[in-house]
């Protein structure tokens, strides 16, 4: 039977393993300040700081970023991990430069999503929650982005795009497949 | 896409279609700020909670309970600061009304949470917005250092004693966060389960103390109430929904988009019919969701020729809900079954986990709904759905539940005919309903 970690019976010395910290740049380190400064309390800066290094970390909190987010923000690295696994944005394994996120609720489903999801699955050669073999392109079908008006529509990264047909996902596509796909929206 | 008023003067869309809409200066020339100068050069912060009682805004997020009430259940004499808290994290299906408001006028937004934050003397404020509104946030923010710099928040604003921080701040994807005790927790920095009520968050909100959480689309209508007084504002509407409401409309109809209509507008077919340009392809209307994808569903026959009024109490008595104002279309190509099978997922993947009901039921549901879908459908099935849902409406920790359950049991009363060519033993279905699975 595991054993059972309560305050008396703590997890032992050895059990706790090294993690190197993340660095990050001054300009970074400014902008994380500003976000601490919004709150009284250093904690609720955890959503905005997550974004930030998972940003800086190569689209996920690695261990190194967590433990820098826990340092940071004085909480333990559970508590990072605890939020970190409840919100869907926030990634805690790596994800394609290229994120592709198809809405899938009810306006954009009856306005052709299904097909959306398909024809970049056939192209991209993956399924929804897979990242294809080069770490370019992960696909997800994801629930209401508030663009039901202009439905059917998916976002990668920030950026939203919307109205789609099938020669506009291509086009998309392409750009990206090519590498000269810019992102609109910073985060 | 359309965005712009019907049946009244544009109120809350009055400067969308204005270029440089989001600039301070626009707002300005437009009539921007002259509210909160009315406030500050002589309305006591219960003249502007009365103003706002008189004009019966309703709260756009979804439940409608009356704003000035709300307002009003916040201590007085609490020693402890107080908060104000825009809830910008719309994420219920079919809704987008707030992104636009953000989107073309962010300044009218901030007026309205500087006059909530004036009244409720709060000197900070936060607006809440859904992680994937990313590039709202930035606008918000430019907007907020605009309006910083032109001395209209921050310290001693327009020179009075009154100061007062706007901050935005940002979700991750997570639909319960627009439930606005799972929003405080999400702000402190925690997972966005939804909190016992009571203490409601006007006695203990963020951080503990006093606060409000009110919608975007409410809090921009403060501004307007507070130039044209409450009792102007409740008389564009109805006597107990005040003013106009935004919608969004979506789904099969040639001209989708955020509509902006008095309350108590006369008649939802001629919405969709005329002012939503019709049915896209000239089809036939099967069933709208009027609020979003929780409220209930209603079919064609409970709004063609029924002059069904667009109000809270209107919707009630038509058998659906204002909701939020996501007014999602549906021709007569949709199985109202695999719609509400979307609906379902949705509300499954949203389940935070908190509760067992919520949790447990979303999930099972799912189970029952794929399994028809895969043609394993019982006669049967159509009860065990309203027996999950009997066991989740009431019994959950927050409306999540309920939201989960009720598009479920209105479908199933309303479109009985499309779940039971699901639930047909498939030897004894006919060739017809087969073939058109």
């Amino acid at each position: 039977m595991s054993q059972q970690f309560t305050p008396n019976n703590p997890l032992p010395q050895e059990a706790k393993v090294p993690v190197e910290m993340a660095v990050f740049s001054l300009d970074v380190e400014a902008e994380i300040d500003r976000h601490l400064a919004k709150y009284p309390v250093k904690r609720s800066a955890i959503l905005p700081l997550m974004f930030i290094v998972q940003r800086e970390r190569g689209g996920y909190l690695d261990p190194p970023g967590v433990a820098y987010l826990a340092d940071r923000l004085d909480v333990r690295i559970t508590d990072i991990w605890e939020v970190a696994t409840f919100y869907s944005m926030i990634n805690t394994e790596p994800v394609g430069t290229y994120h592709i996120q198809v809405c899938r609720t009810l306006s954009c489903k009856i306005l052709g999503a299904g097909k959306i999801t398909e024809q970049c699955s056939t192209r991209l050669g993956i399924k929804p929650g897979e990242t294809t073999p080069d770490g370019k392109f992960s696909l997800s079908e994801v629930e209401c982005l508030g663009s039901c008006g202009t439905a059917p529509m998916l976002q990668i990264g920030f950026d939203f795009h919307e109205n789609l047909t099938a020669e506009k996902l291509d086009k998309i596509l392409d750009t990206c497949e090519r590498g000269e796909y810019v992102f609109t929206v910073k985060g | 896409m359309f965005i712009g008023a019907i049946g009244c003067e544009p109120l809350q869309l009055k400067r969308v279609g204005l270029e440089n809409s989001r600039t301070l200066d626009v707002y300005r020339q437009h009539g921007g700020y002259e509210a909160l100068k009315k406030v500050l050069d002589g309305m006591s912060p219960e003249d502007v909670i009365g103003e706002v009682k008189k004009s019966a805004l309703r709260g756009r997020g979804g439940a409608g309970f009356p704003t000035g009430m709300k307002w009003s259940f916040v201590p007085k004499d609490s020693p402890k600061p107080k908060y104000v808290v825009c809830n910008a994290d719309e994420s219920e299906p079919g809704t987008f009304k707030d992104r636009f408001l953000m989107e073309r006028d962010p300044h009218m937004l901030i007026e309205g949470m500087l006059i909530a934050a004036y009244a409720l003397g709060s000197r900070t404020t936060y607006i809440y917005t859904r992680g994937e509104y990313r590039y709202l946030i930035n606008i918000l923010d430019a907007a907020i250092q605009e309006a910083r710099e032109a001395g209209l928040v921050g310290d001693r604003i327009m020179g009075t004693e009154f100061s007062c921080e706007v901050f935005t701040h940002t979700g991750a994807g997570a639909y319960i966060c627009g439930e606005e005790t799972a929003l405080l927790n999400s702000l402190e920095g925690l997972r966005g389960h939804p909190r016992m009520k009571p203490p409601f968050p006007a006695i203990a909100g963020l951080y503990g103390c006093p606060t409000v959480v009110n919608n975007v689309e409410t809090l921009t209508a403060v501004p307007d109430i507070i130039k044209m007084g409450g009792e102007a504002y409740q008389k564009l509407g109805t006597q107990k929904s005040g003013g106009t409401k935004v919608w969004s409309v979506s789904g099969h109809v040639n001209r989708p988009g955020v509509y902006e209509l008095p309350m108590g507008y006369e008649d939802m077919e001629k919405f969709i019919m005329e002012d939503c340009g019709g049915m896209l392809g000239g089809k036939q209307l099967k069933a709208v969701i009027p609020g979003g994808s929780s409220v209930y569903i209603m079919p064609a026959t409970d709004i063609v020729g029924k002059k069904v009024k667009m109000d809270y109490e209107g919707l009630v008595v038509a058998g659906s809900m204002v909701g939020s104002g996501g007014f999602i279309v549906m021709d007569e190509t949709v199985d109202v079954f695999e719609s509400t099978k979307n609906l379902t997922e949705f509300y499954k993947h949203e389940s935070c986990g908190w509760c067992t009901p919520c949790r447990e039921g979303t999930d099972w549901l799912v189970k029952v709904f794929k399994r028809i879908a895969k043609g394993e459908g019982r006669p049967e099935d159509a009860q065990l759905l309203l027996d999950l849902c009997d066991n989740i409406e009431g019994k959950s920790f927050c409306p999540l539940g309920d939201a989960a359950a009720w598009p479920i049991q209105s479908a199933i009363k309303k479109f009985p005919e499309d779940f039971r060519r699901h639930l047909m033993p498939m030897a004894t279905r006919t060739a017809e309903a087969v073939a058109a699975d």
